[in-house]
C-alpha cells in the first residue's frame, strides 16, 4: 500500500511545555490507525497538526508526497469527527451535513442527493429536517460522521468520536466504523485512550506518551510484544516486573530463575537489568510444589467468563494477578508456571534525559 | 411586595392618567382628551426633541454594538489573562458615576475643542454603551464557538464564509440584546446628555429637564408617557428574547 500521510520529527510546544518530541509517523492508503495514549500524550496535538489547526514548531507534513506543513485546514482533503461533533447548532441535520458540499458550490439537486446518501450510510435514513438538539449522543456522533465523510476526504480524522457514548453504544459504534471504514474505502487516523478501541479496529496501533512515540506495530504485536513496561501496562492488565538477567536466555525475577526465549542476542546479555512483562493468562496453576514458584491466592474475583485472582508469591514481596477459567478458594496454596516464550523480556524505559539526547543527536 | 408594587408604579400610573387629563390640572380630574398628545405633536421643539432622542439612541447602539461585537472578538484571541484584566476595566465605566462619565466627556470635548451638539452626545452614548455590549456578547464566545469555527475551516469553508454562516449566529442572540439594552440605556441618559450636549439641541430628558424650570405642562406627562412606554416595550422585547434563549440552552442540555 502507498503511504499517504508522513510526519518527520514533528516538535510543538504551548509556551513552555514541549507536547511533541520528535513524532515520525507513516500512515498509508486505507489504513487504520489509531494513535494511542493516556491525556497529555500529545495525540490530540498530533492529530490537530495533521488536521491543519496547529503548526509545528520544527518537522514536516506529506501528503501523498506533498509538503502540506503550511497549507490551512480548509485547503486540506482532510475532514474530522470532533471530540464533541461540533455539530452547528442552528442548522438542522441536513443542513449541517451539507455545510461542505455548499462551500464547494454544488448544485441543489446533486446536495440533496448527497446528503441522503450520507444519512443512508450512517442508518439514519430521512433525518434530513430534524433538530440538532433533537439528536440523542449516538446520533449526533452519526451526523458528525456523514458530515465529514459527504465531502469524500481522503483522510478521515477522528477525535475520540466514541468517548462521550455509553459502553454500550460505544460497542456498537465500533463494530459500524469497522464497517463505514471499508465501504468508504479511506484512511482512518483514530484517537482514543481506551485501548480495548484501539486493539479491536485498528490495522495499526501506535503508542503515545509524553510526547513521544513508545511503539508502533499491529494490535497483535503491541499486545503480545510490548517494547516497555508503559505499554505493557497501558494494553491490558500485565504482571510488570524489574528482574535482572542471571544467564544468557534466564531472567530472575524475586530471587527465582526463569527460563526465557530472549537472550544477548536480542540484546540482553546477563547481569543486564531488565523489566518483565507476564500476561495474567499467560500464568497456569499446578499442583503446590510442581511449578516454578509458588504462592497463597489472596483474593478472587469472578469477572465474567474467568476470575482474576491475587497470588503472594512465597519467596518475595510480589502479589501475581492470575486469570484463570477454574476456580481456586482463597487461602490455597498453589504452585505456578508460565512458558518461556511467554516471559516478554523488556529494556528500561529511557528516561527523558536519554530520550532527549537522542534527539539532539 | 404589593406595597413596593404601588410605590413604584403608582406615581408612572398617575402620570399616565393625568396625560389624558381635560384640564391642566393635577388633581382634577376634567374628563378624558387626547389634546396635550395633539399639543406634543404640534410643538416643533418636543418632536426635535422626540427625533434627537430616538436617532440619537438607534444610531449610538448600532455604533456600540459594532464596536462591542469586535472587541470581543478581538479578546477572544487573547490569552486568558489579558482578556480578564481587559473584562475588568470593561466594567468600571458601568460602576462609575453618571455625573463622573458626563464631566469628564464634557472636559475632553473641550480639550480636543469639539463643538458640542449632536454629535458629541452621539459619541458620548455610543461610548458608555460599548460596556454593555461587551457584557451581553462576551458569554456567548467560549470553546464550543471555537470548535464550530474549527469544524466550519475543516469542511472547507474560507475564515469569511465561517464567521457569517457559524459564528455570527451564534452571537447573534447576545449582538441583540446588547443592542436593545444600549437602545434603553441611551434613551434613559439623562446626566451625560445634560454635560455632553451644546445649546439649542434637546432631547427627550434635557427638554423636560428644562422645561421644569418654566413650569409643567401636561403634554410633558404626554411626553413621558410615551417614553415609558417604548421603554417597557424595549424591556418586554430583551426578556422574551432571554427566555427564549434559556429554553432552547435548557433542552440543548437535557438532549
Amino acid at each position: 500500500m502507498a503511504e499517504l500521510i508522513r510526519l518527520e520529527g514533528i516538535v510543538k510546544s504551548f509556551d513552555d511545555n514541549i507536547v511533541l518530541n520528535g513524532i515520525d509517523l507513516s500512515v498509508d492508503e486505507n489504513e487504520f490507525v489509531t494513535l494511542l495514549g493516556p491525556s497529555g500524550c500529545g495525540k490530540t496535538t498530533t492529530l490537530r497538526i495533521i488536521g491543519g489547526f496547529e503548526t509545528p514548531d520544527q518537522g514536516r507534513v506529506y501528503f501523498n508526497g506533498v509538503d502540506i506543513t503550511d497549507m490551512p485546514a480548509n485547503k486540506r482533503p482532510i475532514n474530522t469527527v470532533f471530540q464533541n461533533y461540533a455539530l452547528f447548532p442552528h442548522m438542522d441535520v441536513g443542513e449541517n451535513i451539507a455545510f461542505s458540499l455548499r462551500v464547494k458550490g454544488e448544485d441543489e439537486k446533486t446536495i440533496k442527493k448527497k446528503v441522503a446518501d450520507a444519512l443512508e450510510l450512517v442508518n439514519l435514513k430521512g433525518f434530513e429536517k430534524r433538530r440538532i438538539d433533537q439528536l440523542s449522543g449516538g446520533q449526533q456522533q452519526r451526523i458528525a460522521m456523514a458530515r465529514a465523510i459527504v465531502n469524500e476526504p481522503k483522510v478521515l480524522l477522528l477525535d475520540e468520536p466514541l468517548g462521550a457514548l455509553d459502553l454500550k453504544l460505544r460497542q456498537e459504534m465500533e463494530y459500524e466504523l469497522v464497517r463505514l471504514k471499508k465501504e468508504l474505502g479511506i484512511t482512518f487516523i483514530y484517537i482514543t485512550h481506551d485501548q480495548e478501541e484501539a486493539l479491536t479496529m485498528s490495522d495499526k496501533v501506535v503508542v503515545m506518551n509524553e510526547g513521544y512515540i513508545q511503539q508502533e506495530g499491529t494490535p497483535q504485536e503491541i499486545y503480545d510484544e510490548p517494547v516497555n513496561a508503559f505499554v505493557a501496562d497501558f494494553i491490558g492488565d500485565s504482571n510488570i516486573l524489574s528482574g535482572v538477567m542471571s544467564d544468557e536466555k534466564v531472567v530472575r525475577i524475586d530471587g527465582i530463575d526463569y527460563p526465557c526465549i530472549d537472550g544477548t542476542e536480542e540484546g540482553f546479555p546477563p547481569r543486564r537489568k531488565v523489566d518483565v512483562v507476564i500476561r495474567p493468562e499467560d500464568i497456569d496453576i499446578v499442583p503446590y510444589g510442581k511449578g516454578l514458584w509458588n504462592g497463597t491466592i489472596t483474593s478472587k474475583l469472578f469477572i465474567g467468563v474467568h476470575y482474576e485472582m491475587l497470588v503472594q508469591s512465597e519467596t518475595g514481596k510480589i502479589e501475581w494477578l492470575l486469570q484463570n477459567y477454574d476456580q481456586h478458594e482463597v487461602g490455597e496454596k498453589i504452585g505456578m508456571y508460565v512458558d518461556p516464550e511467554n516471559i516478554q523480556i523488556m529494556h528500561k524505559p529511557k528516561s527523558e534525559a536519554e530520550a532527549a539526547i537522542e534527539i539532539d543527536l | 411586595m404589593l406595597i413596593v408594587m404601588l410605590f413604584l408604579y403608582l406615581p408612572i400610573l398617575t402620570l399616565i392618567v393625568l396625560s389624558f387629563n381635560e384640564v391642566k390640572s393635577m388633581s382634577v380630574w376634567g374628563g378624558f382628551s387626547l389634546k396635550w398628545y395633539q399639543e406634543l405633536f404640534q410643538s416643533r421643539l418636543m418632536m426635535g426633541a422626540i427625533v434627537n432622542t430616538f436617532s440619537i439612541a438607534i444610531l449610538a447602539a448600532l455604533i456600540a454594538t459594532v464596536v462591542g461585537t469586535m472587541a470581543v472578538l478581538g479578546m477572544a484571541a487573547m490569552k486568558p489573562r489579558t482578556q480578564n484584566t481587559l473584562l475588568g476595566i470593561n466594567n468600571i465605566p458601568m460602576l462609575n458615576a453618571d455625573i463622573v462619565t458626563g464631566i469628564a466627556l464634557m472636559l475632553f470635548f473641550l480639550m480636543v475643542g469639539a463643538p458640542r451638539g449632536y454629535m458629541t452626545i452621539l459619541f458620548s452614548h455610543a461610548t458608555f454603551c460599548i460596556p454593555y455590549v461587551i457584557l451581553s456578547v462576551r458569554p456567548r464566545v467560549n470553546r464550543s464557538t471555537d470548535r464550530l469555527y474549527e469544524a466550519a475551516l475543516d469542511l472547507g469553508a474560507s475564515e469569511r464564509y465561517a464567521f457569517r454562516k457559524i459564528v455570527l449566529p451564534e452571537l447573534w442572540p447576545g449582538i441583540t440584546s446588547g443592542f436593545l439594552l444600549s437602545f434603553t440605556m441611551s434613551v434613559d441618559d439623562f446626566i451625560i446628555t445634560y454635560f455632553t450636549r451644546g445649546a439649542g439641541i434637546n432631547t427627550i430628558s434635557t427638554l423636560i429637564y428644562s422645561e421644569v424650570k418654566i413650569g409643567i405642562r401636561p403634554s410633558l406627562f404626554a411626553l413621558s408617557t410615551i417614553v415609558f412606554v417604548v421603554a417597557l416595550a424595549v424591556l418586554l422585547a430583551v426578556n422574551v428574547r432571554q427566555s427564549r434563549a434559556d429554553r432552547e440552552d435548557n433542552t440543548l442540555q437535557t438532549a
